[in-house]
């Protein structure tokens, strides 16, 4: 899989993040493991440390395999105002996990973005590459049972 | 009247508010006269339906849920008017001589809302393309001068006239020369770069191929953040037509000029909105700053001469093109030429995006057009500039918006977030929040932004837990002057602007949680106290019942007594009375 995505790709360095965003998209579970850095490195002439580096500084991508859907709650100063801060809380609790982890079934992980640029319709959270706006617990609750029913 | 075109405002606004199935229905029952556009600027209205008709009416219509669809159906089809849904009746002085209208002026936003921003026909339609056309005709300098005398300044945030940029570029000398457009807008509380670019993707790219034509380059760039996926998208179509209609590409109409535009996208990393990080990101590395100089115009991406300007930038050249540097210089105050775009966030009414001349109060901006504070409370400030900029208070609301007077205040232009706060705000608890954010985005490369700044977040978050000391806004006065000074790139620079601006403007906030322990907005938790007047109080219960931590006390229907070393500050209780007894202080 990962071949088909270097394909599309000359082997320049400055082509890493596109390439590693690929790999994660098509990863299923979000993230780039150990293998493909590996293999990414070699077509690209770079160490697995060097490709580290960059892949640590940058809060989108992952080395450990997250759940099928980011859940990116914004904590922007603009949603904090329009309260994300209980937002997130009803995120916790629907469903049943802290920030930075993974649902048991593979489906979520709740992230938390500095500013997902969407001010106009805080409080906001991205799931996946939807948006979703003026949140409160109610429609929270209606959003995630849809994606669990998608499956 | 037969109604010729039905547009949907489909921007990430817009869908975020139920515009995908309004879309759907108007379709399966209107066909191909059903079109996308994008924000019109009134997000707290969406979803935003407009009604065409071939005798050159216009009925926008705002609130359109999936309930109201079938009822907007009707009104289409019986050729009515709803006005009490309209948001703008073309023609009705009520709403073309509304203050929200009057007091705009479009040039960046002249196609958001009317254009399908997914169709080149359109965007030619409206004139497009024909600024490059009009450019390829003429020279390199005679545009870099009339881009000079535009007096366009760069509306990223920093404001070094555009011209003068292009020129310095131009005078370059070397074999390859890139241009870069900016799109990493990153700021909380600005969102105008992704309206622009979900809703008009080829004037950005038209003001990029003409300034690529002044500069000398044949290759262009556009870093955009990875959490746009809607602008992305819309931007790969852009290119994708512009190329196959021969805008970008080879021997561009003729005239034997190559320009070409490639995507990159960002990871999440905010600092790459800094120019000299951006290009380390763009050649594939960490996203971290470097000094300056040499400036990008002399060394820039692979150490080559290279142009960055930001999407509203280039968005406006387009427009000055085709109507003259004159047109545009006539608009705004002495230095501070054109319009500015303005995401209006926070405590106000009309929240969205509004294109204002240089030169408008703050006060016209958010009372005249954003409608004032919502649920009329009192404004107390508005934070500008993200967490470059500062909080302006009452005061200073009749302050001219331009580069300059903005400056003066201790804020900066900055991007064009403006988030609005009321009365119930604590601006030392915003200053904690802004400061925050920038610790978590520093790139850690220069000590004072990793460690100053943190220093700094430590006090405030003493200040906010009631354990502030009498020295520490002298220290943090003191800490705030050092991190500004030994930092190398704009973030780290301006990190301590909300935190000098309120210190310099709410400075009796900082003295009652350091001295009295009391945060006069209450919000630190941690500095509020609940109590219970017995005098009206009921006995109902209701609190002790809703106490998560048993600390109300009290039998039924006598009155009730919150025991303060068990309280957790919640204010549930506070929230559930029917009598108004809890006592927040």
């Amino acid at each position: 899989m990962i071949s088909e995505i270097l394909k599309k790709y000359e082997p320049k360095k400055e082509n890493l993040l596109s390439i590693l965003h690929d790999v994660q998209e098509s990863s299923g579970k979000n993230y780039v493991s150990t293998e493909s850095v590996l293999e990414i490195g070699k077509f690209l002439g770079m160490t697995r440390s060097e490709i580290n580096g960059v892949m640590t500084f940058y809060t989108m991508l992952s080395e450990e395999p997250r759940g099928k859907y980011i859940i990116r709650i914004c904590v922007s100063a603009p949603c904090h105002v329009a309260g994300s801060v209980s937002v997130k809380e009803e995120l916790k609790k629907v469903l049943g996990i802290d920030v930075g982890e993974t649902t048991g079934d593979g489906l979520f992980t709740l992230e938390e973005s500095a500013c997902l640029g969407v001010c106009d319709i805080a409080p906001a959270m991205m799931v996946g590459k939807d948006v979703y706006g003026g949140l409160d617990g109610h429609k929270i609750k209606k959003i995630i049972s849809e994606y669990r029913s998608r499956k | 009247m037969n109604v010729t075109k039905i547009k949907v405002g489909m921007a990430s606004c817009g869908i975020a508010a139920g515009a995908a199935p309004v879309f759907k229905a108007l379709s399966d029952k209107f066909g191909g006269k059903v079109e996308k556009t994008g924000c019109i600027g009134m997000c707290y209205r969406e979803p935003i339906v407009e009604v065409l008709g071939d005798d050159g009416s216009s009925v926008i219509y705002g609130d359109i849920n999936e309930k109201r669809t079938a009822e907007l159906i009707a009104i289409i089809e019986n050729e009515e008017v709803r006005k009490e849904w309209a948001v703008f009746i073309k023609g009705a002085p009520e709403f073309e001589q509304s203050l929200y209208n009057s007091k705009q002026v479009k040039i960046v936003m002249r196609n958001l809302g009317r254009i399908n921003p997914e169709s080149l026909d359109e965007y030619i339609a409206a004139g497009g393309w024909e600024a490059l056309k009009k450019t390829l005709a003429g020279t390199p300098e005679n545009l870099i001068e009339d881009m000079i005398r535009s007096g366009l300044r760069g509306r990223g945030g920093a404001g070094f006239p555009t011209g003068l940029k292009w020129k310095f570029a131009r005078a370059s000398d070397s074999d390859k020369k890139y241009l870069i457009c900016n799109a990493d807008e990153g700021d909380p509380g600005a969102f105008m770069d992704r309206s622009v670019l979900e809703g008009d993707p080829h004037s950005v790219l038209e003001g990029m191929a003409i300034a690529g034509f002044a500069i000398g380059s044949d290759t262009g760039f556009i870093y955009v953040r990875a959490e746009y996926p809607l602008a992305i998208k819309r931007l790969e179509i852009a290119v994708s037509q512009a190329r196959n209609a021969g805008y970008l590409g080879k021997n561009i109409f003729g005239k034997g000029f190559d320009f070409n535009i490639e995507l990159k996208k960002g990871a999440g990393a905010f600092v790459c909105g800094e120019e000299t990080a951006l290009m380390r990101s763009i050649e594939g590395n960490r996203g971290m700053p470097t000094l300056k100089p040499p400036f990008p115009a002399q060394s820039g991406l692979w150490r080559k001469p290279t142009n960055i300007n930001n999407v509203e930038t280039f968005a406006n050249v387009p427009w000055i093109v085709l109507n003259g540097w004159e047109k545009y210089a006539a608009i705004g105050t002495e230095k501070s030429k054109g319009t500015k775009v303005f995401a209006l966030t926070g405590k106000i009414k009309n929240t969205g995006t509004v294109e204002v001349p240089m030169g408008i109060t703050l006060r016209e901006v958010i009372f005249d057009i954003g409608g004032g504070i919502r649920n009329d409370k009192k404004f107390k400030a508005v934070q500008i500039g993200g967490p470059s900029g500062g909080c302006i208070p009452a005061s200073l609301l009749d302050v001219p918006v331009d580069y300059d007077s903005l400056n003066r205040t201790g804020a900066i232009m900055g991007s064009g977030g403006m988030v609005v706060m009321d009365e119930n705000t604590c601006m030392v608890d915003v200053a904690r929040f802004f400061l925050n954010f920038v610790v978590e985005e520093s790139c850690g490369k220069c000590t004072f932004c990793r460690l100053g700044n943190k220093r700094m977040l430590e006090i405030l978050t003493r200040i906010t837990e009631g354990k502030g000391k009498e020295s520490d806004i002298e220290e943090l006065e003191k800490l705030a002057g050092q991190v500004r000074n030994g930092s190398l790139c704009g973030l780290g620079q301006t990190a301590p602007n909300p935190v000098l601006t309120s210190i310099k403007y709410f400075r009796d906030e900082y003295i009652a949680h350091i001295k009295e322990k009391k945060c006069p907005s209450h919000v630190c938790k941690s500095l509020l106290s609940f109590t219970i007047d017995a005098g009206k109080c009921t006995g109902c219960t209701l609190c002790a019942r809703n106490c998560p931590v048993k600390a109300v006390e009290g039998e039924v229907k006598k009155p009730h007594l919150i025991e303060q070393a068990k309280c957790i500050k919640c204010g549930k209780c506070y929230d559930v009375c029917r009598f108004d007894a809890v006592i927040k202080d």
